[in-house]
């Protein structure tokens, strides 16, 4: 089915998400959207697929008019969209989550439909579990598991958002395969990603985004620089190392087990010093995040000891960590780390010490400025924080951290944030090593990894390597271990093995200074 | 939204995308938009009072007579104007309760419950001390503080039950409010029986100088009107100036972030608990000290739940409680008159009352989509 867009505007309060991109996408075609982040990718395809409206354009399909209201009408005028994260119903068995949405009786034909569906699957070589429960799949099968829905409710352009994440290598090669058997059936293929190898490597056709606007279409053979100038517009420097000189010991941590669901890890020791930043590289889920809450003193350990600065902390509460300068900051901004409906000022308030019962208004509008010109928040001590943007959100994140920490635990501090906000968070955080507090943090990006990290600790279901130098070692290296590889196999020539973490790992972009996973 | 990544070198204008309170856009906008939500608020006014017209015709009876009687029942006397404030306190007491722990995020359900444990403790004191020698008015006080704490406990074991217990707060106040009440039907007919038989009247009434003073020749006591006031003072004062206000609200708006911001999150849920059972205590000793004097099987007259109709109807602002509460005190005293006078039941002042907060709260639905929409076509 072909796909043609013209002129299609979407503003967001002053923010201009998309301006007048124009867009034509025949069928049978595998067109890569590229973009950073806020390039307005996401928004151009959410109006596609009718999760929200555009303010003004017009979205034909096979030169037929339509206007799509909801994800509901997308799907019937044969639109549907793959989400990044799966949009399914965990504890639910997988053939009911296939019914769930589609047309039909008030009492579900469930034999008829898993048939029909199995014989879709097979024929994309997928082999699909009906029975199981959709919590008992990986993303990647759910992912698969989507995909055969939306086909089977008669899909004929398929968007796929970023849909690498989190997915091995097996699975990227299948989704690939899966995605050019149906390009070939005439179906068109939308796939949005900020990988550059991975557009690459599947798609016929580039159109690239900028600020809102559609700045330039490319067909293979795809030049590197050539996208990324159209992307940034600009050459992209991480900035320079900077590397510590290490103090006294802040964290050991001794024969340390944890568990959490499927996760579990045994037997870690490490030390962490003064000024020093450990890096925990892996695809996500693979026990950084436990480990990073077991130092926080919200998971408890089930073996091992924690001790801080001397102190045995092993067993203590979350308070207690927090109260000998521990600082944990999650990665969901809104979900776990700041409170929507509450003011920036509010949000100083409740993390300063507290001055007697009564609120100092006064004093908390002071101290919000105060941060907001030390971090570069955009925004007023009046603005709650779900109205800044994301990369604001951050910065007041780690605003609220109090100086003088002794160790502070990063979930993903630069998670869907551009390049230019990682520079000058790190700034930040590199000003607070300077001040001999000690950083862990987790990432999936290899370049961060390797640019700011001392020390890198490589999980890969449950194991962990390492400490390496991150000096010392390559991005090639770093996405061998991150895919299960062993160390020693790291020096020889290596190939990418795995499909989510790793950005810099294909050769034709190794040697630029921007790699795909950068932009993760 | 990551499009509105402001880092970018996006020619985006400096600043958020919504207004904030502190600035919303030229003062001429700000006061027009101020004008509709009032405009709004009235409407759903209008449309309740409709919705209840519809309802009495349905009935057989002429809406605007009835509103009249209304009218005439809650300001025609000056005993009229007494009975309103007589109900108007423990409404106070109770909404005032109940914005504290809607602050922190918790449906006290219970507040019924917690109004009737105050009565019951004030009345055990009262009868407990009745005997000694101490001054009237010191019993008075101790009865009174012990019907706050009564009403703080009992609100608590809501607040346990959920905390440790996993018991949603609902469950657990509607259960605890089956628990007074049974209760309190049992003290009456069991071992605080009047002499010879138990009976629906309740227990024996106190002697004159164990209540609060009244107005001569009415029920209203000037002290419990201070009270009442004072309570929803305190709570504002809480809510909009005090660290521990701050840091329930925090609690009630994201209870994972601000446990891990280090506020002590279920401490904090139990003192939202514990100071709105204080207060539903406080009206409970209340209707025990000035209103029956006496315990009465239905002695919460049912002021718990409107209160948390009331809080719901002003959108958890303390500054609205004072005047809503009135107009809701004003309606039941006025529909007393109801069956007298066109054979109706006093239950309609319920029906008018329910149709007004559901009705605002589908007209506070409304303008939230379509100031969204706005929004997003706006520019």
């Amino acid at each position: 089915m072909e796909v043609r867009l013209t002129d299609i505007r979407k503003h967001f309060g002053p923010v201009r998400a998309n301006d007048g991109i124009t867009l034509t996408v025949a069928a049978g075609t595998i067109q890569g959207i590229l973009g950073e982040n806020g390039a307005g990718k996401s928004t151009l395809m959410k109006i596609l697929s009718g999760f929200q409206p555009a303010d003004s354009g017009i979205i034909e399909l096979d030169g037929r008019l339509v206007r799509m209201r909801s994800p509901a009408d997308a799907i019937r005028h044969g639109v549907g969209m793959l989400h990044q994260d799966p949009l399914d119903f965990p504890p639910m068995k997988v053939v009911d989550n296939l019914l769930i949405g589609a047309p039909g009786r008030i009492v579900p034909r469930r034999r008829e439909a898993a048939e029909a569906v199995a014989a879709l699957a097979a024929s994309f070589g997928l082999a699909l579990d009906l029975k199981a429960e959709v919590g008992s799949l990986t993303v990647g099968e759910r992912q698969q598991l989507e995909l055969i829905r939306l086909l089977w409710l008669g899909a004929r352009v398929l968007i796929l958002d970023e849909p690498t994440t989190g997915i091995s290598a097996d699975q990227r090669g299948e989704l690939f395969d899966t995605l050019r058997r149906l390009a070939a059936q005439g179906k068109t293929v939308l796939f949005v990603s900020h990988k550059l190898e991975e557009v690459q490597e599947l798609c016929m056709r580039v159109a690239v985004l900028r600020q809102g606007r559609l700045v330039g279409e490319a067909l293979p053979p795809f030049r590197v620089d050539n996208l990324v100038n159209m992307m940034f517009e600009r050459e992209v420097s991480l900035g320079d190392r900077y590397a510590c000189a290490p103090g006294k010991t802040v964290l050991r941590l001794s024969g340390l087990g944890a568990e959490h669901g499927r996760i579990r890890f045994e037997g870690l020791n490490l030390e962490v010093k003064e000024g020093e930043t450990i890096g925990l590289a892996g695809m996500e889920g693979s026990g950084q995040s436990l480990l990073l809450q077991t130092c926080a003193g919200l998971a408890p350990p089930i073996s091992g000891r924690v001790q801080l600065v001397g102190a045995d902390l092993t067993g203590k509460t979350y308070r207690q960590f927090k109260r000998r300068g521990v600082a944990y900051v999650p990665a969901t901004r809104l979900e776990e780390g700041l409170i929507p409906g509450l003011s920036l000022a509010e949000h100083f308030l409740l993390t300063e010490k507290k001055s007697g019962i009564f609120i100092n208004k006064e004093r908390g509008r002071r101290i919000a400025d105060e941060r907001i010109a030390q971090f570069n928040i955009k925004g007023t001590p009046a603005n709650t924080v779900e109205s800044l943007s994301g990369g604001n959100q951050q910065r007041a994140l780690l605003a609220l951290v109090k100086p003088g920490s002794k160790l502070l635990l990063l979930e993903q501090p630069t998670r869907g944030l551009d390049v230019e906000s990682v520079i000058y968070l790190w700034s930040k955080l590199k000003e607070r090593c300077r001040g001999r507090e000690a950083i862990i943090f987790t990432s999936s990006d290899l370049d961060e990894l390797l640019r700011y990290s001392d020390r890198i600790l490589v999980f890969f279901a449950g194991r962990i390597s390492g400490p390496f130098q991150a000096a010392s070692t390559t991005v090639e290296e770093l996405g061998h271990l991150i895919g299960g590889g062993s160390a020693s196999d790291g020096t020889g020539p290596c190939v990418a093995v795995d499909g989510a973490a790793v950005g810099g790992a294909g050769t034709d972009v190794a040697g630029t200074p921007v790699a795909g996973g950068l932009y993760d | 939204m990551t499009e509105s990544g402001s880092t970018t070198p996006t020619p985006v204008p400096e600043g958020p995308t919504r207004p904030g309170p502190a600035e919303a856009g030229g003062k001429g906008r700000f006061s027009r938009r101020t004008w509709i939500n009032l405009g709004l608020q009235l409407a759903a006014l209008v449309l309740a009072f409709l919705l209840t017209s519809v309802v009495l015709l349905v009935a057989g009876a002429p809406p605007f007579q009835a509103y009249i009687e209304i009218a005439k029942g809650a300001a025609e006397s000056f005993t009229d104007v007494s009975n309103v404030l007589v109900a108007w306190v423990p409404l106070l007491l109770a909404s005032a309760g109940v914005l504290v722990t809607f602050a922190a995020g918790l449906w006290n359900i219970g507040v019924e419950g917690q109004i009737v444990l105050g009565a019951v403790l004030t009345t055990w004191v009262l009868r407990l001390l009745m005997a000694t020698s101490l001054p009237p008015s010191l019993i008075i006080v101790l009865a009174m503080l012990a019907g706050i704490l009564g009403g703080a406990l009992w609100a608590a074991l809501a607040g346990v039950l959920k905390t440790f217990g996993g018991v949603n707060e609902i469950f657990g106040g509607l259960g605890l409010n089956f628990v007074a009440t049974a209760l309190t039907l049992w003290l009456i007919f069991g071992p605080w029986k009047r002499p010879g038989i138990g009976s629906m009247s309740g227990t024996e009434p106190f002697p004159e100088q164990l209540g609060l003073p009244t107005l001569a020749g009415e029920r209203l006591s000037l002290w419990s009107l201070a009270l009442g006031l004072l309570a929803v003072i305190f709570v504002y004062i809480l809510l909009e100036r005090t660290h521990a206000g701050l840091r329930l609200k925090a609690v009630g708006l994201n209870r994972r972030a601000a446990f891990l911001l280090g506020v002590p999150t279920w401490q904090y849920a139990l003192l939202a608990f514990f100071v709105c059972g204080g207060l539903a205590g406080l009206a409970g000793a209340i209707q025990v000290t000035a209103v029956y004097h006496r315990l009465i099987p239905s002695i919460s007259s049912g002021y718990g739940f409107l209160g948390l109709m009331i809080g719901m109807l002003i959108a958890y602002r303390a500054i609205w409680v004072a005047p809503v509460a009135l107009f809701f005190a004003a309606l039941n005293i006025g529909s007393i008159q109801l069956p007298i006078v066109l054979k109706l039941d006093s239950t309609l002042s319920g029906v008018l009352q329910g149709a007004l907060v559901l009705l605002v709260l589908l007209v506070e639905g409304a303008r939230q989509r379509y100031l969204r929409r706005s929004r997003t076509r706006a520019v």
